[in-house]
């Protein structure tokens, strides 16, 4: 078929743009973290000393160390409960619309809003402890929010409420995607049901997984908003994450080379989980 | 060259540099005071310039630390297209300096003498190169306690305290009472501006200076500095166990309603206690930091002025000297709380906490007492005072020990 030539000349303005205001900057990025940049942008080539007082910032393990756990923990969760609510949602229940809505619903605010909710609700003085305690619970103790060690869990919470309605609404999409003469045949030869999620569906949903792994990683490492609205990075540094350290660097310790050297940091994470991804969706094209 | 390159390519791009080449008799000025009682003391100096026939261009950026602020300077001046005026604090005033963008006052501060009625401390802020570049609005210092007066008497407090260990005694006190010792709020920055007086208190203020504006490694490693970690963990003891992420005024507010005793923090929560409708002396007391008596650690709010096109110059002038008229600076910081950034303002409009903060002040400034606070960024540039902030805050938060507090600290200053 011939394409005309209106879709091209339609597209070239977004091509355009998103040329400029996301590669180009990234480049700009990218060659901002290897100059003196301090208040403003400098131009003063430096080489990589940026990324050598980047790598010996112990915030910047502190960042990394809360990355870790908290990209784990929430990819896990999110990708388990999700799952579980995909299957029971499937067993054909009652006002299946309802309960999809109910939690997908969560997807539709905003990280702030989370963010801003949750932290009344976890914190002691007004929150879940407070009602206990007006309740009659008087021993009834949920302080986490305050406390260094467990405040990161809190994150966790937070996020994992917020993304299991659409981790299930993918995987929901892909359980039905699953031939029906494979599950009936199972269920002549006397599967359990259990028996046939565990043998037959699930392994059947790989693609599934990784498209959730790929969604769910990218926004861990990007996440920002959600922490900045439920514990402002605190109490301590203990809740603080790569992009938390982004900005702070860049715009409020005047470290501007750093902090760019630090986005740069993000962008490589991001790409590791993304451009395997991106390649073997390729490839499939291409062979299929 | 290259910046200024993209600077005018950024700004006809955007269409800011369209302005006008006749004499342009207005300023513009960015700030973040956008509460009530700062907006309403602005308008002061805005009432003021416009008698003069100056047209005041208001462009608040709300966000209290002003960091939003910050950042909306930057994207200004990238353009090419400063404000007249931005509210600055510290070292953040001698980074614009260095940038080559900052207008030049010295022709209004000699008419005016502004060498002589600035403090020299204030003077090291407000000049770069020898050239008046800011004009100082106030005088905040961080050194403070403010204390609930019924509270202190049912607990049995009776006297100012008037050292550190009358203080924890006092504070002790209050606690077995069965009210909250010390109302914090647990943010960074507050922790350090208590942090301000814990070192002034225990260290004086040879060692203030040494240890934190000049950043003598000796100092810093000396065991002086665990004692005032040693102190940061007595008061860590007398907050609740919810301090953390609280907003200021909302501790302030616990020592309003008589839920807590004390609070440390700057006159800035002197506001909060007025608008409460209550009265100094009598409600609530205010007393330096115990130990700290002719001392002040201070942070100055001061009004950078651009380089702006000569059209402008001579409205920016008149802003200038606006701000620095002893009139404007009596009524803006009477009702801000902090005191006047010329120490030959008169007191009478002042209350008690105010007029005590004046008399303070100029004692400081004639014994070179007077010194930049840590927490507020007037000691140390911003790069380090944040890592003096991590330091402080892990120690507060119980994740690091009042000795490797101070091995920390020493490795953080030297950045």
């Amino acid at each position: 078929m011939r394409a005309g030539a209106l879709p091209k000349l339609l597209l070239s303005p977004s091509v355009l743009l998103v040329l400029v205001c996301v590669y180009g900057y990234i480049m700009f990025t990218i060659y901002l973290s290897f100059t003196s940049s301090t208040l403003m942008p400098s131009y003063e080539w430096a080489g990589t000393t940026s990324y050598q007082r980047l790598f010996a910032q112990e915030n910047w393990h502190v960042a990394l160390s809360n990355l870790w756990v908290f990209a784990s923990l929430y990819i896990g969760v999110a990708v388990v409960l999700g799952l579980g609510f995909a299957i029971l949602i499937d067993q054909h229940i009652r006002a299946e619309g309802a309960f999809r809505s109910i939690f997908l619903y969560p997807m539709a605010l905003s990280f702030i809003v989370t963010g801003t909710a949750w932290k009344w609700l976890l914190d002691p003085g007004v929150g879940l402890e407070h009602t206990m305690h007006d309740l009659g619970w008087e021993s009834f103790a949920f302080g986490w929010i305050k406390d260094s060690d467990m405040a990161i869990y809190c994150v966790i919470i937070a996020a994992v409420w917020q993304t299991t309605g659409f981790v299930m609404a993918l995987f929901l999409a892909g359980l039905r995607g699953v031939d029906a003469e494979q599950i009936s045949a199972a269920r002549v030869d006397g599967a359990r049901t259990w028996q046939i999620y565990l043998h037959i569906i699930i392994p059947q949903l790989g693609p599934v997984f990784v498209s959730a792994f790929v969604i769910l990683a990218h926004m861990a490492i990007k996440s920002y908003d959600l922490v900045i609205a439920l514990t402002n990075g605190g109490p301590g540094r203990s809740t603080w994450l790569p992009s938390v350290f982004m900005y702070q660097y860049s715009f409020t310790r005047n470290e501007m080379a750093i902090g760019a050297a630090s986005a740069v940091m993000m962008l490589a994470a991001i790409g590791l989980v993304v451009l395997p991804y991106l390649f073997s969706e390729m490839r499939k094209v291409k062979n299929g | 060259m290259r910046r200024k390159l993209i600077a005018t390519v950024l700004a006809g791009a955007f269409g800011f540099a369209g302005t006008s080449l006749a004499a342009d008799n207005s300023v513009e000025v960015l700030h973040w005071w956008t509460s009530g009682g700062e907006a309403a003391a602005l308008n002061v100096l805005k009432a003021n310039l416009e008698k003069q026939g100056v047209t005041w261009n208001d462009m608040p950026v709300a966000g209290g630390g002003g960091e939003a602020a910050m950042t909306a300077v930057r994207a200004r001046v990238t353009a090419g297209n400063p404000p007249t005026a931005v509210q600055m604090l510290g070292f953040d005033i001698l980074d614009w300096g260095k940038q080559g963008v900052v207008a030049d006052l010295n022709a209004v501060a000699a008419k005016e003498g502004w060498d002589k009625t600035v403090p020299a401390a204030l003077q090291k802020f407000s000049k770069y190169n020898g050239k008046w570049i800011a004009a100082p609005v106030n005088v905040h210092s961080t050194n403070w306690v403010w204390a609930n007066k019924e509270v202190l008497a049912k607990a049995g407090v009776t006297s100012e305290p008037k050292s550190w260990d009358e203080f924890i005694a006092a504070a002790e006190k209050v606690q077995k009472a069965g009210f909250i010792a010390i109302a914090h709020g647990g943010q960074p920055w507050q922790d350090a501006t208590i942090f301000d007086g814990v070192v002034m208190s225990t260290g004086g203020v040879d060692y203030y200076r040494k240890a934190f504006i000049d950043l003598d490694a000796k100092a810093i490693n000396s065991p002086t500095t665990e004692k005032v970690f040693q102190r940061m963990s007595q008061i860590r003891k007398l907050v609740d166990k919810d301090f953390s992420g609280r907003d200021w005024n909302v501790a302030s507010g616990m020592v309003i309603s008589g839920k807590a005793g004390f609070q440390i923090m700057g006159d800035w929560a002197k506001g909060e206690f007025l608008n409460a409708k209550k009265v100094p002396g009598k409600d609530f007391l205010c007393f330096r930091m115990p130990g700290t008596q002719g001392t002040v650690s201070f942070n100055s709010d001061q009004f950078v002025m651009f380089k702006v096109g000569s059209d402008k110059a001579a409205a920016q002038a008149k802003l200038a000297s606006a701000i620095m008229d002893p009139g404007f600076q009596s009524a803006f910081n009477v009702v801000k709380g902090s005191v006047p950034a010329r120490t030959d303002v008169p007191d009478t409009a002042f209350d008690a906490c105010g007029k005590k903060g004046m008399k303070d002040l100029a004692e400081a400034n004639k014994n070179n007492t007077l010194v930049g606070s840590i927490a507020h960024g007037h000691a140390v540039p911003a790069s380090i005072k944040n890592a003096i902030y991590d330091v402080v805050t892990r120690h507060f938060n119980g994740q690091l020990d009042d000795k490797k507090a101070v091995a920390a600290l020493a490795s953080a200053v030297k950045q």
